[in-house]
This record gives C-alpha cells, structure tokens and sequence, in this order.
C-alpha cells in the first residue's frame, strides 16, 4: 500500500506501523488481526510460512515488523525468522503457546526481537512498535559512527607528519571527531526519526550488485573510452545519476591506479597480484555467516540489503566480483585460504569469505544487541570473524594478517603469505566507530586473546560510493578484541574533498572491521548475514593491493596479539599513507619500527 | 424477561465461569474487540473454535486409531488444541477449573504422553479432551445465549473483568 508523506507519518508513529501477521491458526489471525487494527496499525495476515516469505521478498519495503508464530506446518518459525532478518531485516516477533524458557531461548537465539506468549494481549501488541524505532535508532547511529569516521579521514588527510602518526594520535582524533559527533548526532536522531523509513532513500548506496553493474559498464565500454554518461546508460539503474556515476568511476579508477602502482611497487618476495588489479579476479570478501554455519546453509545475498542498511560500508577492496557468497564457516577448507601460496591465490580464496557486515547498531546498538546473541545477524562477525592479523611485510615472515581467511577456526595459522602485496600493510583504517571501537582498539595493543568475546566494531555502513566492498555489518555487536580490521575506504588523493563533498554519496570511510572467531559453538548460531563485499576502494587496499583482502583473512585469522599491534600500527601508518603516494618503504621502516 | 434482569443472570453465570476456569480475561479481550463495525466477533470467533476443536478432535482420533501411531502427529494435534482453547484461557495454570484452561492441561498431560509414545494413555487423554471440550462447549452456548437474550431485551452485555 502507498506509503503516507513523510511528514504525515512522522505525526502519526507509531499508528500506521506495517505490520505482517503469520499463523496457521485462522481464528488466531483473525483475533491478532483485529487487535492490532485496534492498535492503529495496517495489519496483512498469512497462514503460509511461504506466502508470508514471497510477499516479503517481492516488496521489501512494504512491512515494518513480522509477527510470526513458532509452529506452523509448512515452515519452522524460527527458520522463517531467520530468513526475514538475514533478508530483509526486519524485527520479527514471535508468537507460541509455549512459554518454555528454551523455546524462548531459540527465538531469541535466531534473532527474534521478541517473544510472546499466547493469548497476546492488547497491551502487548500496542508496544511492537519500540522494536520498529531501535532498529531505527540503530541505524542512525551508524549513519552517525560514519560521519564520524568521515572527520577522521579529513583529520589523518591533513595530517603531514607520518611519521609521528601514531596509535594515540589515531585514537584521539577518533574519540574527538566521535565526540563532536555525538552532538550532532542527537539532532540527525530526532529530525530522522520522524520516518526511518525515510532514512533509507537519502543516499545512493554503492551495493555489491550496484558496483557489480558499474563494474560491467566499465568493463564493456573499456576503461581508456568510459565516461559517466556511458556508464549510467550502460547500467540502466533508474534513479542513478551521472554525478553519482562520476564520482564512483573517480575513485574507481584512482582505486585502479593505486593498484597498479602497488604491483610495480612491490618488493615483496613477490606475489604481486597482477590479479589484484584484474578486476575479475579479486575477492569477493564476502564473509558469509549463516546462522546455520555448520551446515554452510543459508547464504542470502544481501546484497539488496543495502538498501535497508542505508549506509553501507563498502569496502571496495576487489574488483570484480563481489557476488560470491561463501558460507565462511564449517569449511575447514577454507582455512587452506591462506597459505603460503601466491597472493594471487589468496585472493581467490578470498572470495570464500563472505561476510556482510551490515553495521547497523554499533556500539551503541551493543546493549540492544545484547538482547539478541549470537545467532542474530548481527553476530555473524563474530562468526568467524577471526582476528585480524597483523599485515604481512614483505620479508616479515609474520604475516599474520593474513592469517585464517576462515574465521573458523582460529587454529589456523598458516599464512605465512606474501602478502607482500602489502608492502604497504593492508588497510587499517581504525575507525572507531563508537566508543566501544575506540576501547576496543586501544585494547589492540594488549589483545587479549580472547575468542570469545570478539568484538566486531563496525563501522557504520557508510556505503562507498565507490560501490566496492560493501562491508554491511549488520550487527554491530562484533566485538573484536583482536585486531580490528581497520579498512579504511577510498584512498584516492581527491579524498578530502570527496569526503566532504560528498558525504552524500556515502564516501566509504574508514572502517573499523574488527571480528574475532567466537568459539566454534557459536559458529552455529551466527545468523549468517556477514557478506563482507569486495572491499574494494579502501585507501589502504589500494596501497595494498589486495591488502584489504589480507586484511580480511586476518580478521578471520586467529588471535595474535603481536601482530595485531603491528597490524595495527601498521594500518595507522597506512592510513596516512592513503593519501599520499608515501614510499612504500617508509611504511615498512615505521611500520615494524 | 428485562435486560436487567438478564443482564444480573449473565454476570452471575460468567463470573461462574471464569472461577471455574472457562473463561478468563483472553475472553474480556474479545469482547473488547467487538465492536459496531464487528458485531459478531466474539461469536464468529468462538464458533470457529468449536468446529476446530471437533476437527481436531476428530483428526487425533483417527491418527491414534492407526496400526503404527504417529505420535508427532499426535503431538501437533494436540498443539493445535492448546493452541485453540488458548483463545479463550491464558496459560498460566490454574487450579479446580474447568473448560478451556483444563482442556489445556489435559492437553499437556497429553503431550506428555505422547513423548512416551504411550498409546493408550494417549486414548485416555483424548477421551478427556472430548469430555472437555463438551463442557467448555455447552457453557459457552449457554453465555451466548445469553448474550443474544440482553441484546435483544435492548440491553448490553456487561464486560467481565
């Protein structure tokens, strides 16, 4: 149905909350039916687990929130839970007679925002719509986590001094930026709330499938021929302009430049990607949890689900194919991803992972992630988000970064890479994106190694324009003790004034990836929707190459506090470094000085 | 007869039955549903769980009348059962009732049962569900006819707290 004006709806929240109501029962729809018209709310009912699933698909923006009951014959409830947040992240609500505390453990466990027991009463159903509005908040604040990081990269793109760059300065600024931030971001918060809906048509998202088409166009009319104007006729994606275009195609091609630079630049024990530049070859960093990992089941492409995160990080660390969506855990193989095979290779492992990340709720959305553990999409990262290992020198053995592209298990330690592509170490754009990032990544230094409490602090989804990687975080709660994947997006000269002038096309920025394996068991339970995108315009991939890839095989690399302090480190340097075509080898001199 | 006087005799009898654990407020909700635009709600409603409840009835004997029982089955038609007489009572368990609420822990008693794949405790359970339900049935006639009585002495129906 047509959605009021915005300004009508903002008067009228939470009335007029879209509401989907599935039960088998048909007196039960009927009665929930009823009370929620009570309730000023548009209700559509379904007895079909499946109706209710192609209804939601063919029009994503069409609900609000889902009221599910747990048993129905076609479809598990839980499993239809998890299909609508990993897909369309909505907030699901369940429904059951059972109010066994393990029942209600399962649907909290696979994401359900809430559990109600039947008869529901009015006074329950009146209330749904807070989940509705904390989704919303969430969202908001990534929105705001990413201007943050925006200010950042503004801050470090001024800095000259690289060499006395360091952590804490790095930290500082953050915590400032974030700080003056904050302010802001409580108005950006109220005037928004009025219609989160709305929130999701303000920016032009550079989705995996978006950048996918641009990728296409370039490709087919040649990169020496392209201009914006071919490209957005080529791509035929209404509601796209040529200054949207424009912008993209720029950092595209300096992101490609960069590439190229890197591969010449190169002293390292010589992988050079040349594949790293070939767009087709490289990664799709895609990391993709299900929340059913052991059965590597489960892989939604979220890529529509850009569109839900508004901002999306994406980080366009690969060229090329940003599709591949690899079930990242309870594939032991991938653990092979990282070896001491070319770089080259490793990129194509890379693709394996899979991680959607949509950040939705950082830090703040922690306490209310809490609420949703594991399973919940949010905690895919956590999936296997192993650490991030230390970037790889060339000549360094330790290359950690690099280390289990498979966040599984941590066990992994096989890189030994070459990731020599880095000789500038991979994107480490620390981003903090909340105060948690900044604790955490303050935290990087001593690292505790602890797997299972991995943080992921995402930065919020700022999508890169340059629809690279789109590192969706869709829960921000990944806590990663271990090295943050700190990417930092769009390393191109122009980058200042992009990141100003363009925040509105969702710059990428900086972004804090830090993910940490959570223990095997919780692998089950990830929600799977961690599709990591090509991560491709990172300032720092670009230097690195296929760094960023590295820098995600590190993420899922196992715990290695020393690395992830060099990681570090060597990603503060980098960043600087982003913006400036440095000597690479002045980055390894104060990278492992 | 006045609707007053109808009215006092369908307090008494719905207090009655909610003591006794027919009815509980799941039932005042209901009736707050109804409204001018739905007049009938409450009826409709209840009418539907009758003839579900002998479908279900109907169904779960058959299923425990096979050589092989199916007991998840069994089990989901027993879920179905709570699941419908829930319309009317809310979970929590109360004691000395009748109707509604104790087809829902004859239901329980049921699965349980049913997890013991226990045939004939299964049959016994089911008989009780009918015996159930057959009450629940007739003192829910009896309240809407009473209803239909106040209403047409002019009156409206008092809502049971």
């Amino acid at each position: 149905m047509e959605r009021p004006l915005f300004s009508v709806r903002a008067e009228a929240f939470p009335a007029g909350l879209r509401v989907l109501v599935v039960d088998d029962d048909p007196t039960w729809l009927k009665i929930l039916e009823k009370m929620l018209r009570k309730c000023s709310y548009e209700v559509t009912t379904c007895s079909l687990a499946t109706d209710a699933l192609s209804m939601l698909r063919e029009q994503k923006d069409k609900f609000d929130i889902v009221i599910s009951d747990v048993n129905m014959p076609d479809m598990d409830g839980f499993k239809l839970l998890e299909h609508v947040g990993l897909e369309m992240d909505l907030p699901v609500i369940m429904m059951s007679i059972d109010g066994e505390t393990s029942r209600v453990m399962k649907g909290v466990q696979h994401g359900a925002c809430d559990y109600l027991l039947k008869p529901v009463r009015m006074k329950e159903l009146k209330n749904i719509w807070q989940h509705v509005y904390r989704k919303k908040m969430h969202e908001l604040k990534e929105i705001q986590t990413h201007y943050n990081n925006e200010d950042i990269n503004i801050l470090r793109y001024g800095s000259e001094d690289l060499d006395d760059r360091n952590l804490t300065d790095g930290i500082t600024n953050i915590s400032s930026a974030r700080k003056r931030k904050d302010v802001d971001y409580k108005e950006f918060g109220d005037q928004e709330f009025g219609d989160p809906s709305r929130l999701k048509k303000a920016r032009v998202v550079w989705s995996v499938d978006l950048h996918q088409k641009f990728v296409n166009a370039v490709n087919q009319i040649g990169l020496d021929k392209v201009g914006p104007k071919k490209i957005l006729d080529l791509m035929n994606v209404p509601g796209l302009t040529r200054e949207n275009v424009a912008s993209h195609l720029q950092k595209y091609r300096l992101y490609l430049s960069r590439l190229q630079k890197q591969s010449e630049d190169s002293t390292s024990g010589g992988n050079m990607p040349s594949d790293l530049i070939n767009n087709d070859n490289v990664a799709n960093f895609e990391l993709t949890s299900s929340t059913n990992m052991q059965q590597c089941s489960e892989h939604t492409k979220h890529v529509g689900t850009s569109e839900n995160l508004v901002p999306g990080i994406i980080a366009d660390a690969h060229i090329g194919d940003i599709k591949k969506i690899v079930p990242v855990q309870g594939i032991e193989s991938e653990k092979g991803l990282i070896s001491d095979s070319p770089i080259s290779q490793n990129f194509n492992n890379v693709p394996r992972l899979s991680a959607l990340f949509s950040f939705k709720g950082m830090t703040p959305g922690i306490e209310e992630k809490a609420r949703e553990p594991t399973t919940s999409k949010h905690q895919t990262l956590h999936d296997g988000a192993p650490r991030m290992q230390c970037m790889h020198y060339p000549g360094q053995g330790n290359c950690g970064m690099l280390d289990d592209y498979s966040y599984l298990s941590s066990s992994d330690q096989d890189h030994q890479v070459s990731f020599n592509l880095c000789s500038s170490s991979p994107v480490i754009s620390a981003t903090v994106t909340n105060e948690k990032d900044m604790k955490d990544l303050s935290e990087m230094k001593p690292v505790p190694t602890d797997q299972r409490n991995a943080h992921f602090a995402a930065i919020p989804q700022v999508a890169c324009m340059t629809g690279s990687v789109s590192l969706q975080i869709k829960h921000g709660m990944v806590h990663s003790q271990d090295a943050g994947a700190i990417c930092k997006l769009d390393g191109s000269p122009n980058t200042k004034g992009c990141s100003t002038e363009q925040i509105d096309n969702q710059e990428c920025f900086p972004l804090t990836c830090e993910f940490s394996p959570k223990s095997e068991a919780e692998l089950d339970s990830l929600p799977g929707d961690l599709h990591l995108c090509s991560i491709q315009k990172f300032g720092c991939f670009e230097d690195v190459g296929f760094g960023g890839a590295e820098n995600f095989q590190d993420i899922i690399s196992t715990p290695d506090t020393q690395v992830q302090n060099d990681w570090y480190i060597s990603s503060e340097l980098n960043n600087d470094y982003l913006y400036e075509t440095v000597d690479y080898p002045l980055i390894d001199e104060c990278l492992f000085a | 007869m006045e609707s007053s006087d109808l009215q006092r005799r369908y307090i008494d009898f719905t207090s009655t039955l909610f003591r006794e654990g027919f009815l509980d407020s799941q039932y005042t909700q209901l009736q707050q549903l109804q409204d001018e635009s739905n007049p009938e709600f409450v009826t409709e409603v209840v009418t539907l769980f009758f003839q579900d409840s002998e479908k279900l009835q109907d169904d779960l004997t058959r299923t425990l009348d096979q050589e092989v029982v199916d007991f998840k089955k069994v089990a989901a038609h027993v879920h179905q059962l709570q699941g419908s007489s829930a319309r009317f009572s809310t979970p929590p368990m109360r004691s000395l009732c009748i109707g509604a609420q104790r087809v829902k822990n004859v239901c329980m008693a049921f699965r349980i049962c049913c997890e013991e794949m226990n045939r004939e405790g299964c049959l016994g359970c089911l008989q009780q569900v009918r015996q159930e339900y057959f009450l629940v049935e007739s003192k829910l006639e009896t309240v809407f006819r009473l209803e239909q009585q106040i209403v047409a002495a002019g009156g409206s129906i008092p809502l049971m707290w």
